[in-house]
């Protein structure tokens, strides 16, 4: 199929009938309030307003849906990147083995004795008789066996749907096996698959358990100045090693990162820090406001996909920090990064230039991932999160008239007080008020659908019929998504970048990550395999019918 | 062969009715066999005059897959082939799910097989149809006959109608189907008469009415059935009457449950209010 360019775009509205035709009149109901044609309409009390999006909910059943489950959310995005924690399934091997991350996310020891439990895969291996018979003698067992042989500091236990079902209490084994162990932190997460719509539930859960369980625990604080946390940050493709590489040249220290190359005492002194940065917001707000209210620890958004959105960031920090020398280094810096980028947007802008691209992917990546694609001259004609609510679309603003359904209820929403002896607040009322002027928006998260074009299509929770329906209709010379999606859409003859892996490249963050990024699209959007094949029912008639109801 | 399970309120006296009547149809000469579907494993303690050592799951855990029939079958009062499906101890892992797995393994080892020349087999299971896995013997036809145990108390009749609701689930896309009402007394004012009624309202019949006697507790602790304990005793006679009507029993409907309205009314009207 011949690709569309930005001139010739078919009409928003239109899109969105084809999307909805299909469906049954209760889920084309449904699904109308999550498919939003992009409008900006303006400012209001400094926020912009776009119109309101349906998301967080349910997905009908039947639908072949882009999402994951709550301990995918759990272990495989918050806490599986964290070296040093042993974590063990308990579970049935399935949920152990596809949530092995060895060649997502990276890490990168410091020294041979540094700990690294990222290379294996703990679990306790449920079969039927553990079903019937319980599984809490076998974790324990398990959990006997891995303190043995591997002397970790911090052990964590993820509990997986049968654990719910059966009624195994991983968090009174946790307490148990602590008392048996008092110099190691044991805990449980009670992240069964099936709890909540999607994985945001499970990343609500991790945070919930690592505020409570770990950070805060040691008070000595990391030397340095402009000390940073760096939340929601994976280290997917190895993001996190460029960013450490940028905040070490510009003379910022980073604390600790949750949870992209972290370790677990980087976590527990993570209070200690004077900034948190969010890069994904979905998955890990939850911490960065709870250690504000806490600790007073202020915190802003970020964003270091994209070379002139990791200057910008870098710049915001800049301002928060105040200071000429951070300043004048980071500038010095900022400067010499560009000037390599340039020269290498220079190089693929041409031939990228005009060619539309999708984003479905994530709570944060379909908005981060636009700037990429803004670099190269492409336009993102379609975006969407899995698991987003809707603060991550319009922006902050709106929680307070955010509709708490009885799904979102079910996960813990903890209190939390202010620390009577560690709290500081690190950023005065003042202060924060002359930022916030400059346009550096403190705990705030602007949503992804301000920065998008008007009439662009934004869609929650894509599924796969409707993925077909917006590439035949659109023919984008790109498609990012993830592994489930990626043969769907090739078979399509349009290329699929996967943005949860990077199909084992990367890394796309900070300055060289931009420039690896445009080197992939542009082979990937001006590779032409895709375009001299044609499937057998391209060629020949093929059989057509209807439903009923049609 | 035909597939039997009984089923009633926790307390009512499944597995002693059970197996007395079982005792009642190895006396007229048929081959039969228990399946205790109770974690408790106590459904063939009569029959084999003592508590089944080796249920199936306890079996399949310590044996691994290397099970045989002659490992978990054990035979008991006249020639009765008994069984227990076991499970965990109460308040952990899933109980429904053994049960599952233990008539999976009794298939797949040929307990039903024609072989075995079974004329009955009959399916003791725990209180109410709580979730799947009680309801496993009335699901694809493993069962197909259903006789529920109550008696004149309010919470036994609620039971039996909710009972009568699975059934009527898995009546729809399978053979299952109520055989009968089995009051088993409890002196309540009116019971044989309320019962009665409540069988008609359901579609169903009273098909026997058990007195109470204490001979059943007597023949119970000296691990007997009645039968066995005392043949000539009455009570004895009145299991044998309950075992020819289910062997002479022909009439399976599928159930009429009542809402719960009709079923307060029909207690009014035969209990409380006399």
């Amino acid at each position: 199929m011949s690709e569309t360019t930005n001139n010739s775009l078919p009409d928003a509205a239109e899109v969105k009938k084809a999307l909805l035709k299909k469906y049954p009149v209760k889920v084309a109901r449904k699904r109308e309030k999550q498919i939003v044609l992009n409008k900006c309409n303006g400012e209001c009390d400094g926020n912009i307003q776009v119109p309101e999006i349906q998301a967080n909910a349910r997905t009908i059943p039947g639908i072949i849906s882009m999402r994951g489950c709550a301990y995918a959310g759990c272990k495989g995005v918050v806490l599986g990147p964290t070296r040093d924690i042993l974590h063990i399934v308990h579970g049935p091997i399935g949920c152990s083995y596809y949530a092995w991350l060895t060649r997502r996310n990276q890490t990168r020891p410091t020294s041979p004795e540094d700990p690294n439990y990222m290379t294996y895969c703990f679990s306790t291996d449920m079969q039927e008789e553990d079903i019937i018979y319980g599984g809490e003698k076998k974790l324990k067992k398990a959990i006997e066996e891995a303190l043995a042989i591997f002397k970790p500091k911090a052990l964590d236990i993820f509990a997986t749907c049968p654990v719910g079902l059966i009624g195994d209490d991983v968090h009174a084994v946790a307490r148990e096996a602590e008392k048996n162990h008092p110099d190691v932190n044991i805990f449980g997460f009670s992240c069964e698959g099936y709890k909540g719509v999607s994985q945001s539930a499970g990343h609500h859960i991790a945070n919930n358990k690592v505020f409570t369980d770990v950070v805060g625990l040691n008070d000595k604080a990391k030397e340095g100045k402009f000390k940073i946390n760096l939340l929601g940050e994976y280290n997917i493709g190895g993001d996190a090693f460029e960013i450490e590489r940028i905040f070490e040249a510009c003379g910022m220290k980073l604390h600790s990162t949750f949870s992209g190359n972290s370790t677990y005492d980087e976590f527990t002194s993570a209070h200690t820090a004077d900034l948190n940065l969010v890069m994904c917001h979905r998955s890990i707000n939850y911490l960065a406001d709870m250690m504000e209210t806490k600790y007073g620890i202020p915190w802003f958004k970020v964003n270091f996909i994209g070379a002139e959105s990791t200057a910008k960031s870098l710049r915001k920090i800049c301002e928060y920090f105040e200071d000429a020398e951070l300043t004048k280094r980071t500038e010095e810096f900022i400067a010499k990064e560009m000037e390599a980028v340039s020269k290498e947007v220079a190089k693929y802008r041409p031939r990228c230039e005009g060619k539309l691209a999708m984003l479905f992917v994530g709570g944060s990546r379909a908005h981060h991932y636009q700037d990429l694609f803004k670099e190269l001259g492409m336009e993102v004609i379609s975006a969407g999160y899995e698991f987003a609510h809707r603060d991550d679309y319009e922006g902050r603003h709106v929680i307070p008239t955010i509709k708490v359904d009885s799904d979102s209820r079910n996960i813990e929403e903890i209190e939390v007080e202010k620390d009577p002896t560690r709290y500081s607040q690190r950023l005065s009322d003042e202060r924060k008020k002359e930022l916030e002027a400059k346009g550096l928006k403190m705990g705030y998260y602007e949503g992804m659908m301000p920065d998008m074009k008007e009439n662009s299509l934004v869609i929650d929770d894509l599924n796969h019929h409707e993925a077909e329906v917006l590439i035949e209709k659109y023919k984008p010379s790109i498609f990012g998504a993830g592994v489930k999606e990626k043969y769907v859409i090739q078979k399509s003859g349009i290329p699929l970048k996967q943005i949860h892996s990077y199909d084992y490249s990367g890394p796309y963050a900070g300055f060289i990550g931009a420039i690896n990024f445009y080197k992939e699209i542009d082979r990937m959007v001006n590779a032409t395999p895709w375009k001299l094949i044609k499937a057998p029912w391209q060629a020949e008639p093929q059989l057509a019918a209807t439903y009923a109801w049609e | 062969m035909r597939k039997i399970a009984i089923y009633g309120k926790g307390g009512i006296g499944k597995s002693t009715t059970t197996q007395n009547t079982v005792a009642g149809l190895a006396e007229m000469g048929k081959k039969v066999m228990v399946v205790g579907c109770d974690p408790k494993a106590d459904s063939t303690r009569l029959l084999l005059g003592g508590l089944h050592q080796g249920t199936v799951l306890d079996t399949l855990r310590d044996e691994g897959e290397d099970v045989s029939l002659e490992d978990i079958s054990k035979i008991g009062f006249k020639n009765t082939t008994c069984v227990e499906s076991g499970g965990p101890e109460p308040g952990v892992g899933c109980a429904g799910r053994g049960i599952i797995t233990s008539i999976n393994l009794l298939e797949q080892l040929g307990a039903y097989a024609d072989s075995q020349k079974l004329d009955y087999v009959f399916y003791d299971v725990l209180g109410d149809v709580v979730c799947g896995g009680f309801a496993m013997p009335i699901r694809e036809g493993k069962a197909e006959e259903i006789y529920i145990v109550v008696s004149g108390e309010m919470m036994a009749m609620y039971a039996a109608n909710n009972i009568c609701k699975g059934i009527v689930k898995f009546a729809e896309a399978g053979a299952v189907r109520l055989g009968g009402i089995i009051c088993n007394s409890r002196k309540v004012d009116n019971e044989r008469a309320m019962i009665e009624a409540f069988a008609k309202k359901l579609g169903t019949q009273m098909i026997h009415f058990v007195p109470r006697d204490n001979m059943v507790q007597k023949a119970e602790i000296n691990r007997k059935t009645v039968i066995d304990y005392d043949p000539t005793h009455t009570q004895a006679d009145e299991y044998r009457a309950l075992a020819k009507k289910i062997d002479a029993n022909r009439m399976y409907v599928v159930p009429q449950p009542m809402h719960t309205d009709e079923l307060e009314k029909l207690l009014i009207e035969y209990g409380i209010a006399n």
